[in-house]
C-alpha cells in the first residue's frame, strides 16, 4: 500500500504545477530580455510599460491565489479581501513616502508633503520606523495578518458563515475605505501616497529597477504558489476541503474548524498584503479607493473564471481577465463593467469549474 | 446486579424549543460494551438526545456525564469527539470530494491541530489501522474512489469506518439501515454486533425487524421520556409502548 512518498510538489496536480512554475520562469527570463537586450526598433521589443504590466499581472495572480486558497479549498468567500491587500500596499507606500525625504514639493526632510500641507509639525507615532525597509516589510505582513486574525477570530468563533460572512468582509473593507479617506487618519486622505522616488536607493523610474521589481514579484508569486500547494496537499489541505464540503461533519471528527479557517484566512491575508506591497512601487500610487468593494469582487471573479480550487487556475484567471480589462478599458471603456458581469454569469452557468476545468476535461480525452 | 461504572449517564435532561419539550427530564444510562437500541416515534427526542450528548445542543437543565470524570455539558463538540464519542448521522455524510482512504485518514485518532495536520504523515501503524478498518467495512477495493461515487450502503459503512478510526469508546449510530437493501441491512447488523464489546454502541432506529435482530436491550422514548426498557419482547408487549408507538 502506498505511503505517500512522493515529494509534495509532484503530488496531486503535479504536471500542471510544473507547467505553471515553468511558464512563470520563462516569463521572468524572457520579459526582461525582450525589454532590455532587444533594441527598441525590433518588432519583438517589449516596452517598459508592457514589462510593468506583466509585473502587475503577477501581483494579481498572487491575490487570486490568496482568494482561491480560502474560497476554493476552504469554502470561505471573502468579498472584502481588499481590506487586507490594501493594508499591505499602504505599508509599502509609507516606506516609499519616507524615502522621498527632502525632495518633496515642500522640501521638509521628514514630513511627507500631505502632512506639511495639513500644517502638521511632527510625524505621527505610527509613522515611526517606516524609513527602514525592514520595518515596512514586517508591517506589510503584520498589518493584514493581524487584522485577519482579529476579524477572523471574531467571525469564525461566532460561526458566521456563507453569505453573512461575505457581507461582513465587504463592510469591513468599506469601513476602512471611509476611514482612510479622512485626512486626519494620517494616511494622506483621498489622495493617498504617490510621487515615489526610490526603493532601497534604486530609482523607481529606471528600467533596471522595474526589471528588479518584476523578478522579485515573480519569485514571490512562485513562493506563494508553492506554499499554497504544500498546504492544500497536506492533511490540513484535506481537512480544509472537508470543511468546505461538510463543515459540521468535520467538527464531529474532532477538528477545530474555527482554528483551521482562522489560520488559512490569516495566511491568505498575508499573501494578499505582500502582493499589493509589490504592486504599489510598480504602479506608483496607493489611495483609499483600493479598498473599494469592486476590487475584492474582481478578485473573486478572476478565481471563478480560472477555476476555483486549483490554484494555477486562479492565477490563469487573474492574468486573462486583467488582460481583457487592459484591452477593453482602452478600446471600449464604457463596456468593461458589463463585460465583467456577463463573464461572471456565463462562467457560473456554463463553466462552473472555470478554465482549469476545461483543461482537465481536454486532458482526459 | 453488580454495581459498576457506566459509560454514559444522562440524568433529568430537559430541552425545550419554543415551549415544545423535545426532552422531558430524560434519564438514561449506557453500560460499557453494550449494544443499546433506542426506538420511538418521530419527535420522541432521539435526535435531540444525540445532539445533547455530542454538544450540539445544550439542555435547559439536567446532567450528562461521560464516564465519571467528563461533564459533557461543559465540553465543546470537538472536545467531546476527542474524548471518545463518535456519532454517525442519519444521512450519510462522508466527504464526497475525498477518496475513501482520505476519508479514513482524516478520521485518524491523534492531534487535530492545524499545524500538526499541516506536517502530518501517515506512519506504518496508522496505515495498518486504515487497512484494517477498510477490511472491516468491506471497502478495501474502493480505497481510491471518491466518496461521491459510493452506493448508499457503502457510504454508511464508510461513515462507520470513520467512526472506528477515532477509536471511540461510545458510538452513536443514527438510523444505520434506512434506505438499505436487505443484503446491506444484514451486513450492517453483523458489523454493528462485531463492534459491541470493544465499544459501547447506541443505535437509533425505526426498523423494528432490524432492532430485533441486533439488540439485547431496547429503550423506548416518547415525548422526551423513557417509557419502557428491556429486551425486545418485553418492550413490544409493554402496554404503553403499544399505545404510543405501535399504534394499537
Amino acid at each position: 500500500m502506498e505511503l505517500r512518498r512522493q515529494p509534495w510538489i509532484l503530488a496531486g496536480d503535479d504536471r500542471r504545477s510544473a507547467a505553471f512554475l515553468g511558464t512563470l520562469l520563462l516569463v521572468a527570463i524572457l520579459v526582461p530580455i525582450l525589454n532590455g537586450a532587444v533594441p527598441p526598433t525590433s518588432s519583438i521589443h517589449l516596452s517598459t510599460y508592457a514589462l510593468t504590466l506583466v509585473g502587475k499581472y503577477m501581483c494579481y495572480a498572487m491575490l487570486a491565489l490568496a482568494v482561491d486558497l480560502i474560497w476554493g479549498y476552504c469554502g470561505i468567500l471573502s468579498l472584502g479581501h481588499a481590506a487586507f491587500f490594501t493594508l499591505g500596499g499602504y505599508a509599502m507606500g509609507m516606506y516609499l513616502m519616507r524615502q522621498i525625504g527632502p525632495r518633496g514639493v515642500y522640501g521638509d526632510p521628514v514630513l511627507p508633503d500631505f502632512m506639511v500641507f495639513l500644517n502638521w509639525h511632527s510625524l505621527p507615532w505610527f509613522w515611526y520606523g517606516f524609513n527602514h525597509f525592514v520595518v515596512a516589510v514586517v508591517m506589510m505582513v503584520l498589518a493584514p495578518g493581524l487584522l485577519a486574525l482579529v476579524f477572523g477570530w471574531l467571525t469564525f468563533r461566532s460561526r458566521v458563515t456563507g453569505v453573512y460572512f461575505s457581507i461582513i468582509t465587504q463592510a469591513l473593507s468599506y469601513a476602512l475605505m471611509l476611514a482612510f479617506f479622512r485626512n486626519d487618519m494620517g494616511f494622506g486622505g483621498n489622495n493617498g501616497f504617490t510621487d515615489f522616488k526610490e526603493i532601497l536607493g534604486f530609482d523607481l523610474h529606471s528600467d533596471s529597477t522595474r526589471v528588479g521589481l518584476l523578478l522579485v514579484t515573480a519569485i514571490a508569486l512562485a513562493a506563494s504558489y508553492m506554499a499554497c500547494r504544500a498546504i492544500v496537499n497536506s492533511r490540513a489541505g484535506r481537512v480544509m476541503r472537508a470543511i468546505r464540503d461538510a463543515e459540521s461533519r468535520t467538527r464531529f471528527l474532532g477538528y477545530s474548524v474555527e482554528s483551521f479557517k482562522l489560520w488559512v484566512f490569516v495566511f491568505s491575508a498575508v499573501i494578499a498584503g505582500v502582493a499589493e506591497a509589490l504592486y504599489v512601487p510598480q504602479v506608483g500610487i496607493i489611495n483609499p479607493s483600493e479598498f473599494a468593494p469592486i476590487n475584492s469582487i474582481e478578485v473573486v471573479i478572476w478565481v471563478a473564471v480560472g477555476g476555483r480550487g486549483t490554484l494555477y487556475g486562479a492565477a490563469i484567471g487573474a492574468v486573462l481577465v486583467n488582460y481583457a480589462k487592459t484591452y477593453l478599458t482602452g478600446a471600449f471603456p464604457e463596456v468593461w463593467l458589463y463585460a465583467l458581469g456577463s463573464l461572471f454569469v456565463l462562467v457560473t452557468l456554463f463553466l462552473p469549474r472555470g478554465i482549469a476545468g476545461l483543461l482537465a476535461r481536454r486532458e482526459k480525452k | 446486579m453488580t454495581i459498576r461504572d457506566k459509560i454514559l449517564y444522562l440524568e433529568k435532561l430537559t430541552v425545550s424549543f419554543d415551549g415544545f419539550r423535545a426532552l422531558d427530564e430524560l434519564t438514561l444510562y449506557v453500560e460499557p460494551g453494550e449494544l443499546l437500541c433506542i426506538i420511538g416515534p418521530n419527535g420522541a427526542g432521539k435526535t435531540t438526545m444525540m445532539d445533547v450528548i455530542t454538544g450540539k445542543t445544550r439542555p435547559d437543565s439536567g446532567t450528562a456525564w461521560f464516564g465519571r470524570d467528563l461533564d459533557l455539558l461543559k465540553m465543546s463538540e470537538p472536545e467531546i469527539a476527542q474524548a471518545g464519542i463518535g456519532r454517525k448521522f442519519q444521512k450519510p455524510t462522508v466527504f464526497e470530494q475525498l477518496t475513501v482512504f482520505e476519508n479514513l485518514e482524516l478520521s485518524l485518532a491523534g492531534s487535530k491541530k492545524f499545524v500538526r495536520t499541516l506536517l502530518a504523515r501517515i506512519n506504518p501503524t496508522q496505515q495498518a489501522k486504515i487497512n484494517q478498518v477498510l477490511e472491516v467495512i468491506g471497502l478495501a477495493d474502493q480505497r481510491h474512489s471518491p466518496g461521491r461515487i459510493l452506493s448508499h450502503g457503502q457510504k454508511q459503512w464508510l461513515e462507520i469506518g470513520m467512526l472506528l478510526m477515532q477509536e471511540p469508546e461510545l458510538l452513536l449510530v443514527d438510523e444505520p439501515v434506512a434506505g438499505m437493501t436487505p443484503h446491506e441491512t444484514e451486513r450492517t447488523a453483523a458489523l454493528l454486533q462485531s463492534l459491541a464489546g470493544e465499544h459501547s454502541v447506541v443505535v437509533v432506529e425505526h426498523d423494528m425487524e432490524f432492532v430485533r435482530s441486533i439488540a439485547r436491550r431496547v429503550t423506548v422514548l416518547h415525548e422526551g421520556r423513557v417509557i419502557a426498557e428491556g429486551d425486545m419482547d418485553h418492550v413490544q408487549n409493554h402496554p404503553r409502548v403499544k399505545e404510543v408507538y405501535l399504534g394499537e
